[in-house]
């Protein structure tokens, strides 16, 4: 089977680093050309049904979404009111002001998930960069049992393993803080991100290695300054995903946080919907799910080369 | 090669395959210098090889290989959150089995919710990537928005679905309200089946785009030509789709339905968040009733057991994709 390349564009280094992001994201999942021959020689034009069909699925898709929108962005008062509303009547920012009012405690946790979220990316791709060059440029005793032991993370969740993490955090002295949650999600995403790595790292033709040690270069430097950009697309895939699993992580922080202080947004949302039975703050509930969904929609509209590349080479593995 | 008929048409699965084959060829031509033992060089190497992969092997040490062995060692004492744990054998396993209704409930509820919804996933995701096959602008607008609930979070997802489908203030009956229908929905939340629907119409919601997408990938590979041919000689679509596409699909099929099956059975937020278990714990999934058991009674000991009866679930799961996957390419 040839490579499918992609068109222009792609990128230039698509040759070199393997997870090279397909040209288009979503658009580029497209069928083989035998396809739009057949429509050109005049199946013709796509039915009204069709497109009907499309915007009444648009619709059903988006409304959830916009319902939390227009929801946090009505009066309490309207809230209140019998029938309720879908569209505000009146636009309100009292739900938001809460939102970032310091005593509800919903800002102090969109600053821990953010803590949380940052240091797991960080330490991810540091950690996943380097297995990802240990285990895609050398071969060691023992290494291919080791990528085996790292892959086996993949298929035990750790939603199953919480009871031990539990004691195994408390044991080293990191339970209820920040610190050992970061641990614990980079743990959890660097099977994915070393394959990712590893994957990167193999792609890169031994001759720039070699050309680079004449040179001169010591491993080091070939490392940071050779390797490093040519995997840049690996990294860029690796920290979204870490990004994003840390950020929507729930019942990870909810088991392993105690500390109202050190509770991450999801948490602070769930402690704010089962309040007072029957009088749920919809607004502060709607305003909180928005700015969590932000940073997702954000990333996947504007990385969503590496996003949908990500989702396939999570599916080759 | 069915592997290559089927593959996604999008770089990444072919140049992974291309990456294994390239660490191959790399090692052997290190290896040639060494017919005599590792030399000096060599070891070198593979010291700074292995070097590189400590801090991730440290971390996976620590929080993943340890916590996996010190689960079923735990499985086998009585251990509250302090003071001292004593062993107690195979106690916890026969409690599991004889005397928590609870946690077999919430077994067989976990394995029906499974049982209902992958099927609803898949041919859903599989409509729509048919619908949303032909390449156009609007198609690749359609995918995105069918794919954007994905990309949120499963406890985002739940406080917007609580939310949306509020019996009072939400927007599902604001827009039922408007339409001129009165629906009790407080169903919704408390009895068992209306609660297990309205999870799975938010799971679905949220989940489909990701099938569909998966499934575009596998619906691509399926050559025209073939399709052509078999219409010509009189194949009606039902044909086609279950004599042709489906059986050259199957690797990105069982891709999706394992995907499915083992995320159905790890289903938690959904539910602790929008039925609460309610009522009774009728809908209380498997990972819910382990939560409860180690994190509200604090019976470490008692929900390791469970883990581990759970982990063997997934790990049957697991083998059965790895044998359905190999299956066809020993032959």
């Amino acid at each position: 089977m040839t490579e499918p390349r992609s068109d222009a564009s792609a990128p230039a280094s698509s040759s070199t680093a393997v997870v090279a992001p397909p040209a288009a994201a979503i658009a580029a999942i497209s069928p083989t050309p035998a396809v739009s021959l057949r429509r050109k020689r005049g199946r013709g034009a796509v039915g009204v049904w069709w497109w009907v069909g499309g915007i009444v699925l648009v619709s059903l898709f988006a409304l959830p979404l916009l319902s939390a929108v227009t929801g946090s962005l009505k009066s309490p008062a309207e809230l209140q009111q019998r029938p309720a509303t879908f569209f505000p009547q009146t636009l309100s920012g009292d739900a938001w002001s809460r939102l970032f009012d310091p005593s509800q405690g919903t800002l102090t946790g969109l600053a821990n998930s953010l803590v949380v979220a940052i240091g797991t990316v960080a330490l991810t791709v540091v950690l996943s960069t380097l297995a990802g060059y240990g285990f895609g440029r050398f071969r060691f005793r023992g290494s291919t049992l080791l990528f085996g032991v790292v892959l086996a993370g993949m298929m035990i969740p750790f939603s199953v393993l919480l009871t031990p993490i539990s004691v195994v955090l408390r044991t080293l002295g990191v339970s209820n803080s920040l610190l050992g949650l970061v641990l614990v999600y980079t743990t959890y995403q660097l099977p994915f991100c070393i394959f990712i790595m590893r994957n990167a790292f193999a792609a890169i033709p031994d001759e720039i290695e070699e050309a680079a040690m004449i040179d001169g270069c010591s491993r080091r430097s070939v490392l940071l300054r050779m390797f490093v950009p040519l995997v840049v697309p690996g990294i860029v895939t690796a920290a979204i995903f870490a990004f994003l699993n840390a950020w929507n992580e729930f019942l990870g922080a909810l088991v392993l946080l105690s500390d109202q202080a050190l509770f991450t947004l999801p948490v602070v949302l769930q402690t704010k919907q089962i309040g007072q039975f029957g009088k749920v703050d919809w607004g502060l509930l709607d305003a909180g799910v928005v700015v969590s969904m932000i940073p997702c929609l954000l990333i996947f509209f504007l990385l969503q080369r590496y996003y949908v590349n990500g989702i396939f080479s999570g599916a080759a593995k | 090669m069915t592997e290559t008929l089927s593959t996604p048409v999008t770089p990444s699965p072919d140049t992974s395959r291309r990456a294994s084959s390239r660490v191959r060829s790399t090692s052997r031509g290190r290896r040639t210098g060494g017919a005599a033992g590792p030399s000096l060089r060599e070891r070198r190497l593979s010291r700074t090889g292995l070097l590189a992969v400590t801090p991730a092997l440290l971390l996976t040490a620590v929080f993943f290989v340890v916590p996996v062995a010190l689960m079923a060692w735990m499985s086998l004492h009585k251990w509250p959150l302090l003071g001292r744990s004593t062993f107690i054998g195979l106690d916890n396993y026969v409690r599991a089995f004889t005397a928590d209704d609870t946690f077999l409930r919430s077994i067989g509820f976990t394995l029906i919710y499974t049982v209902v919804i992958t099927p609803i996933l898949f041919v859903a995701g599989l409509a729509l990537a048919f619908f949303v096959r032909r390449p156009s602008r609007a198609s690749t607008f359609f995918r995105t928005i069918f794919f954007t609930p994905y990309v949120i979070g499963f406890a985002a997802a739940s406080f917007l679905w609580l939310w949306f489908t509020d019996p009072s203030a939400g927007s599902v009956n604001a827009i039922l309200t408007s339409l001129g229908t009165e629906v009790d929905q407080t169903s919704w939340f408390v009895e068992q089946w209306p609660a297990l629907i309205n999870v799975i119409v938010m799971v679905t919601w949220k989940v489909v785009g990701f099938q569909m997408i998966l499934l575009l990938g596998g619906l691509n590979s399926v050559p025209e030509d073939v399709l052509e041919a078999a219409q010509i000689d009189g194949a009606g679509w039902w044909r086609r789709l279950t004599g042709i596409i489906l059986p050259l699909m199957k690797p990105t099929i069982i891709l999706v339905l394992v995907f499915s099956i083992s995320g159905s059975l790890l289903a938690f937020e959904q539910f602790f968040l929008i039925t609460k278990g309610r009522p009774d714990n009728e809908t209380v999934t498997a990972v819910y009733w382990i939560y409860n058991v180690s994190f509200t009674k604090f019976e470490l000991g008692y929900g390791a057991a469970l883990s581990v009866i759970m982990l063997v679930l997934l790990l049957i799961v697991a083998a059965a994709q790895i044998r359905l996957l190999r299956g066809p390419k020993n032959d």
